[in-house]
C-alpha cells in the first residue's frame, strides 16, 4: 500500500464566536495557511476533501458555499463528507492510495455558535422513537456516565481529573478555547447539569476550522523533514440504539485500533476526540493505552470542541508532534455520533 | 492503482411519489437486500458500507448513516457518509470504487437513497443565504435562465426540450421500477404549465421516493458473477460557484471530469467508443446541453442529435434508457441510479431496456449550481 503522511495543519484558534465570517472566509484562511507552510498553492493540489453538516447553519447545500473560499479554478477533483473532518482524511487518503495524484488538501468547520448544538444533536437519534424524547447530547452522554459509574469502572473525581489535565495542558496551546488550572475540588462542587455531569466535564461550545495537507511517498519527504507517516488507519460503527450498547465500552474503537496498529509498538503521544470527561477514559482502555501515554497534550476537545472539526483537529495535534520531533508514534482518534458511536483510528509515524 | 474494481450486484426500490409502505430503514435495507442477493452475498461477505444522500434536512435526521447502521448491518465495520450535493450518489459510487482499486476493502457495498415525501424538495432547494439575494424557488428556478442561454447561443429548434421529455418517458415505461410511467405525446408535453420560462412542467423531474444499491468487489471476488461491470474511469469535478469566468451553460467541470474518465478508460471518441449513457438530466434541456459539454456533439449541435431521435432506444447514442431522473428522482439516489444503470446495461441486465450489444456506458451526475461532476466508465471486458 502507497505512503501517505500528514505533511502540514493549521487550524483557527477555537473561540466562542468568530464573529463577521461565513464559512468561505473561514475555508480560505485556514486552508491558505496549510498550504503556505509547505510551499504549495490549491493548483499543486491533486485531491480535495472536506468535512461539514448542514445542520449548524441550518440550511442544506452549506457545504457549497465553502467551495468559493478555495481557487476552486480551473475546477478541481473535490469531494465532500457530511461527517467530522477526520473522516474526509480518511477519504483523500484512499483517493492517494491511487497512485496517480500525489497531494490532498483536507478541511472542516464548524461554528457551534450558529445554533444551540446539544439540542440539534439530538435530530441523530432514530426520528421514531428517540427524537421526541428530545435527548440532547449532554443527557445522551451522562447516561454514558452514570453507566461507568454503576459499572465501578470510574468515579466522578476520575472525570474531574481529566477535565482538569486537559484544560492545564490547553494553557500551553495559544488555538485553545478552555484552559487554565482547575481545582478537581472545585468541579467536584459544581451543581450537575444532567447528573452525574458537571458543566467542566463537558467540552465548551467553540468556532473553528482546520485544514490538513497529505502527501504520498517521496513528494511528502521533498516538503518535510519529518512526515507525519499514517502507517495505520480504520474505522468501525456499532449499533445505534444506546440500549443496544454496553455505552462503558467502545468496541468500535478497539476493532479500529487494532486494525490500524495501535498495539504494535510503544504510542508516544494519543490525541482523543473525547467531548466528555468519561470518554477519554473508554478511549484510553478500548485502545490500550498505558499511563505512559501522553494523552491529548493540546488539551484535546475537553477544551476546544468545534463540531465536525475536533476531530480533524485532533490528527493534526497528533501529526504536530510527530512533524516537530516531539513524537516518534503517535495516535489520533476522531469520534461521531451519539456516545461514540462511530470512532476512527490512525497510526502516525516518523520515517 | 492497485486492484480492478467490478460491479457484480445491482439493486434498487420500486421509485414512487411516496413509499409509505417502508420507513427509511426499510427503503434502503430493500435496495441494499436486492444487491447482496444479486451478487450471490449475505450481509456477513461485506468488507464496508458507502453511504451517500443530500440534504439530510429533507428528511429531518442529522448524518441519517448512524441510524441507518443496524438496517445496513454496518456495526462493526466501517461506514462513510458522502454529500455532494445533486452529484452525491455518483460521488458515492466513486468513493466506494476507490476503497476496492486502492487494495483497503475488497467487498464494498454502496448505496444512496431519498425519501422526498419526508419534505418539500421545492423549497428546501431555495436555500436563503445571509447576505446573498435569494433568486430562486426551486432548483428549475436556477436553471432556467441556463437553458434560456443555451437557446439562444445554440438556436436550437423550440420543441428539443420537450422531445426530451417524450423520449425519456417512453424509456421510463420499459422499466418497472420507475416513478412515472407516462405515455405522453408531444403536444401534450408542449400543453402542460410554463412553470419556469422555457421550462414547462412536463419537462421536469419528479420528487421520488427511493434507494440503489451496489456491491464493488475486487477481481478475486469478480467472479461470483458470470456479467462482472468492470469499472473502468471514475472522476469527480467542482468548479466555484460564485466566479464571472465560468460558463455555466458548459461547465468545465463537466468538460475536465468527462475528459478523465475518458483518458483512463481509453476511449478517444465517445460517440464511437461508447455504447449508450445514463445521464443527469433533471430538467429536459440538459439532454442536448450534456451531449455536447460531454463530448457527444459540437458545441451548439447537441439538440439536434436528440430531435433526429438519435439518443432514443435504438438511435445511435440512446442516452437515458432506464427512463433517467425525468421518470425517477430520490435526489440523493439519482446519480448512483445513473452509474448503475450504466452497470446494467454492460451486465446485459436492464431487461426491456437493454441496448443490444452494450459493452462500454458512461455513468454521470452533476450538481449544485452545475458545478459538481461525478463520472463513471463501466465496461463488459475487464
Amino acid at each position: 500500500m502507497r505512503e501517505v503522511a500528514i505533511v502540514s495543519f493549521s487550524q483557527l484558534p477555537s473561540v466562542k464566536e468568530i464573529e463577521a465570517a461565513d464559512e468561505p472566509e473561514l475555508v480560505q484562511s485556514v486552508t491558505s495557511v496549510a498550504l503556505k507552510q509547505v510551499g504549495l498553492t490549491q493548483d499543486d493540489i491533486g485531491f480535495t476533501c472536506s468535512g461539514s453538516t448542514d445542520y449548524l447553519p441550518g440550511r442544506p447545500f452549506s457545504f457549497v458555499a465553502a467551495v468559493d473560499g478555495l481557487k476552486a479554478w480551473p475546477p478541481i477533483r473535490e469531494s465532500h463528507v457530511e461527517m467530522d473532518g477526520a473522516f474526509a482524511l480518511y477519504e483523500a487518503w484512499v483517493r492517494l492510495l491511487h497512485g496517480d495524484i500525489d497531494t490532498a488538501l483536507v478541511f472542516s468547520f464548524g461554528k457551534s455558535s450558529l445554533a444551540p448544538v446539544p439540542d440539534v444533536l439530538n435530530l441523530q437519534n432514530d426520528p421514531y422513537y428517540v427524537q421526541p424524547l428530545g435527548l440532547d447530547a449532554i443527557s445522551a452522554a451522562a447516561l454514558q456516565a452514570q453507566a461507568m459509574i454503576d459499572a465501578g469502572k470510574a468515579t466522578e473525581r476520575d472525570f474531574a481529573e481529566v477535565a482538569a489535565r486537559s484544560r492545564k495542558n490547553a494553557i500551553s496551546n495559544p488555538n485553545s478555547h478552555l484552559k487554565g488550572e482547575f481545582s478537581i475540588d472545585d468541579m467536584l462542587a459544581e451543581p450537575s447539569i444532567s447528573s452525574p455531569l458537571r458543566k467542566s466535564f463537558c467540552s465548551p461550545l467553540s468556532d473553528s476550522a482546520a485544514a490538513v495537507v497529505l502527501a504520498a511517498g517521496d513528494t511528502a519527504r521533498k516538503l518535510v523533514e519529518r512526515p507525519a507517516w499514517i502507517r495505520g488507519i480504520d474505522h468501525r460503527t456499532e449499533p445505534h440504539g444506546l440500549g443496544q450498547r454496553d455505552l462503558t465500552t467502545s468496541p468500535s474503537t478497539k476493532l479500529a485500533a487494532e486494525k490500524a496498529g495501535v498495539g504494535n509498538a510503544k504510542v508516544d503521544v494519543a490525541e482523543l476526540h473525547a467531548s466528555f470527561a468519561h470518554q477519554e477514559l473508554i478511549l484510553r482502555e478500548a485502545m490500550g493505552l498505558g499511563d505512559d501515554v501522553r494523552v491529548n497534550p493540546s488539551g484535546g476537545a475537553l477544551s476546544s470542541n468545534s463540531p465536525m472539526t475536533a476531530g480533524l483537529i485532533r490528527f493534526g495535534e497528533a501529526a504536530i508532534r510527530v512533524l516537530h520531533g516531539d513524537a516518534d508514534r503517535a495516535v489520533a482518534h476522531a469520534a461521531n455520533g451519539v456516545c461514540l458511536q462511530h470512532n476512527l483510528v490512525a497510526v502516525l509515524e516518523a520515517e | 492503482m492497485a486492484e480492478q474494481c467490478a460491479v457484480i450486484g445491482i439493486g434498487q426500490t420500486k421509485h414512487q411519489e411516496s413509499r409509505r409502505d417502508l420507513s427509511i430503514p426499510g427503503l434502503v435495507r430493500d435496495a441494499a437486500l436486492r444487491a447482496l442477493q444479486d451478487a450471490d452475498m449475505t450481509w456477513k461477505d461485506v468488507d464496508s458500507i458507502v453511504i451517500g444522500t443530500a440534504p439530510d434536512m429533507f428528511e429531518g435526521v442529522m448524518m441519517p448513516e448512524l441510524w441507518l447502521s443496524d438496517a445496513l448491518g454496518a456495526a462493526g465495520k466501517p461506514i462513510l457518509r458522502v454529500h455532494t450535493a445533486g452529484s452525491v450518489g455518483g460521488s458515492t459510487a466513486v468513493v466506494a470504487s476507490h476503497l476496492v482499486q486502492g487494495g483497503v476493502h475488497e467487498k464494498v457495498l454502496t448505496l444512496a437513497f431519498e425519501k422526498q415525501s419526508e419534505s418539500n424538495a421545492m423549497w428546501a432547494l431555495s436555500p436563503a443565504i445571509p447576505f446573498q439575494p435569494q433568486l430562486v424557488a426551486g432548483a428549475g428556478g436556477y436553471f432556467a435562465p441556463l437553458i434560456r442561454s443555451y437557446i439562444r447561443r445554440s438556436d436550437a429548434h423550440p420543441d428539443t426540450g420537450c422531445m426530451v421529455a417524450v423520449k425519456d418517458r417512453q424509456h421510463g415505461l420499459l422499466n418497472p421500477n420507475a416513478h412515472l410511467h407516462l405515455d405522453q405525446t408531444l403536444d401534450q408535453v408542449k400543453a402542460s404549465p410554463m412553470l419556469w420560462d422555457p421550462i414547462r412542467y412536463s419537462e421536469t423531474c419528479p420528487s421520488s421516493d427511493g434507494a440503489v444499491a451496489m456491491v464493488l468487489v475486487s477481481e478475486r471476488h469478480a467472479k461470483r458473477v458470470k456479467n462482472p461491470a468492470w469499472v473502468k474511469g471514475t472522476s469527480v469535478r467542482t468548479e466555484r460557484t460564485f466566479f464571472a469566468g465560468r460558463d455555466q451553460v458548459n461547465p468545465a467541470a463537466g468538460k475536465q471530469c468527462a475528459k478523465d474518465v475518458y483518458d483512463e478508460a481509453g476511449i478517444i471518441n465517445p460517440l464511437k467508443d461508447i455504447d449508450c449513457a445514463e445521464v443527469y438530466v433533471p430538467f429536459s434541456w440538459f439532454e442536448p446541453m450534456w451531449l455536447e459539454n460531454l463530448g457527444f456533439a459540437e458545441e451548439g449541435e447537441g439538440w439536434r442529435m436528440t430531435m433526429e431521435g438519435k439518443t432514443k432506444l435504438g438511435g445511435e447514442m440512446p442516452w437515458n434508457m432506464s427512463g433517467g431522473v425525468m421518470c425517477t428522482n430520490p435526489i440523493g439516489a439519482s446519480g448512483m441510479l445513473r452509474f448503475a444503470e450504466a452497470a446494467r446495461q454492460v451486465r446485459g441486465t436492464a431487461e426491456r431496456h437493454q441496448v443490444d450489444g452494450a459493452r462500454v456506458a458512461l455513468g454521470h451526475a452533476y450538481g449544485g449550481g452545475s458545478q459538481f461532476f461525478a463520472m463513471w466508465i463501466v465496461s463488459s471486458e475487464r
